[in-house]
């Protein structure tokens, strides 16, 4: 790629950096330069966000029918599934998976509900008390 | 520089080594290139990637990253570095931590105190000046740690246009990051780096490797072999996925070709740079050329992930998108081919 041609589309980075891009420059060599990003990337990222904001929105459904506990969704929001939860609060997975049943989220303790919500980056009172828009 | 001690909490309240941030394309690569040049060794971030035989394609269907198959453009984490590291007679302390996030920590301060930089592997998730958008649960990223002050640590990300820092706390939490190739608090640095470099003779092994690597692996899931096993496969992912989920698959493609850290074109132009750099070395204007080739291919690339998010934006489960880069792989599997085919000629 000719260093003229290295794209500048502003998107997923901007504001906070530039990544670097080698490209060829006037005289046929390569030098490292800076991009400000590139509208595929931007497509092909906002895809992955997409996906999140589903399994978000999954969770929100799952909960209105009664069937899972807030812990489906801050767990979808940090982009974990039961495994990688399970290791970042240190519980084994078929625990995790009671407590994301609503049966199994009354039971949890004060103490479990702080580890919880410290991993899911939130409050006790917002996992106690978050309720999905209908 | 003078190291003002305090014993009693930290070891010291004030330390930031001469360090220069150098942005790169890569964060291993990166990270090696400025730690060797804090000690003296000039070798650009593409030099370690050609050296460290970075150039590869690997697709594993039954190795899934959030459910999608894994195409890739490099070898596995850390392969790199350990190749060039041993081609080039460098000797590197590397320590984990597993499940001793205090211990980590004080060994990096301790570290520190001796005037070292010092390599860490974390995790980007909850990496806080990162690119919110960028923030997944990957956990192969890698900076440089080049001083202290009270809470506050001195970081230099390749990734990152300048220099930034993070608390003790957050960079405790992106050592210890959970989840596949957790970093464990691992942490390197060179102890050794002979005053004599067979520069070309390192330069000879990385070539190899990676012409081998390219061509004669005899599983068709690697190198051309692995591109062309993928485009056959890709033909059928709308009618066998529907389009939601090919749309997924095809646009993890373009992430591991162009997201953060690939330097653009899953690493090619950063090859056909090595490639330049090779031609002075050796005082010879072929590998001038093929760098030449190489970025005719990284090109292509590029023309491959422009077309696929196209497909991908529509999320149209009209095969013709499908088919279209499917054939512009089966093209470039060809033209990575003929290239180490005529690479490899010129090391023997």
């Amino acid at each position: 790629m000719e260093i003229d041609k290295v794209p500048q589309d502003e998107g997923i980075t901007a504001g906070i950096t530039r990544e670097i891009q080698y490209a060829v420059d006037e005289n046929g060599k390569y030098v490292k330069t800076f991009s400000k990003g590139w509208e595929p990337k931007n497509i092909v990222n906002e895809l992955a966000w997409d996906d999140i904001h589903d399994n978000m929105n999954d969770a929100n459904e799952k909960i209105l029918a009664g069937k899972a506990s807030p812990i489906m969704f801050f767990m979808a929001k940090n982009q974990m599934n039961v495994a990688l939860l399970a290791e970042y609060v240190e519980i084994p997975k078929w625990r995790v998976k009671r407590h994301l049943k609503p049966r199994g989220f009354k039971k949890l303790k004060q103490e479990q509900l702080a580890n919880y919500a410290k991993v899911l980056g939130i409050t006790v009172d917002e996992l106690l008390n978050y309720k999905p828009k209908k | 520089m003078d190291i003002p001690c305090d014993h009693k909490k930290t070891n010291y309240k004030h330390m930031k080594l001469d360090f220069e941030h150098i942005p790169a394309g890569h964060c291993e690569n990166g990270v090696i290139s400025s730690l060797l040049k804090y000690h003296g060794l000039n070798l650009s971030e593409a030099m370690i990637f050609g050296i460290g035989s970075g150039y590869f394609f690997a697709y594993m269907p039954f190795v899934k990253v959030n459910g999608i198959p894994l195409a890739s453009f490099r070898p596995v984490p850390g392969m790199i570095f350990a190749r060039a590291a041993k081609r080039l007679g460098i000797k590197m302390k590397k320590q984990t931590f597993r499940g001793q996030p205090k211990r980590a920590m004080d060994e990096l301060d301790r570290v520190l105190e001796k005037k070292l930089p010092v390599g860490v592997q974390a995790g980007v998730f909850h990496l806080s000046y990162f690119p919110p958008a960028y923030r997944f649960h990957f956990n192969a990223h890698n900076m440089t740690v080049y001083g202290k002050e009270g809470d506050t640590y001195f970081i230099s990300d390749p990734v990152m246009e300048y220099p930034t820092t993070l608390t003790y706390d957050e960079l405790k939490k992106v050592r210890f990051a959970k989840g596949p190739l957790s970093p464990n608090g691992k942490m390197y640095y060179p102890i050794e780096i002979p005053k004599e470099i067979d520069l070309k003779s390192a330069i000879h092994k990385g070539i190899k490797q990676t012409a081998d690597w390219m061509l004669t692996i005899p599983v068709p899931l690697f190198g051309v072999k692995g591109i062309r096993y993928l485009s056959r496969r890709m033909r059928n992912w709308p009618k066998k996925l529907g389009p939601k989920k090919a749309a997924a698959y095809l646009a993890q493609m373009v992430r591991m070709l162009e997201e953060i850290g690939t330097g653009g074109a899953g690493f090619r132009f950063i090859y056909a740079a090595f490639l330049q750099e090779v031609a002075e070395i050796m005082q010879d204007q072929r590998y001038f050329e093929l760098s030449k080739e190489m970025t005719k291919i990284g090109d292509k690339w590029r023309t491959f992930s422009s077309l696929a998010a196209k497909t991908c934006k529509g999320r149209s489960s009209d095969p013709d998108g499908y088919n279209t880069v499917a054939n512009l792989m089966l093209e470039i599997a060809d033209d990575e081919e003929k290239f180490f085919i005529e690479l490899k000629k010129l090391i023997n």
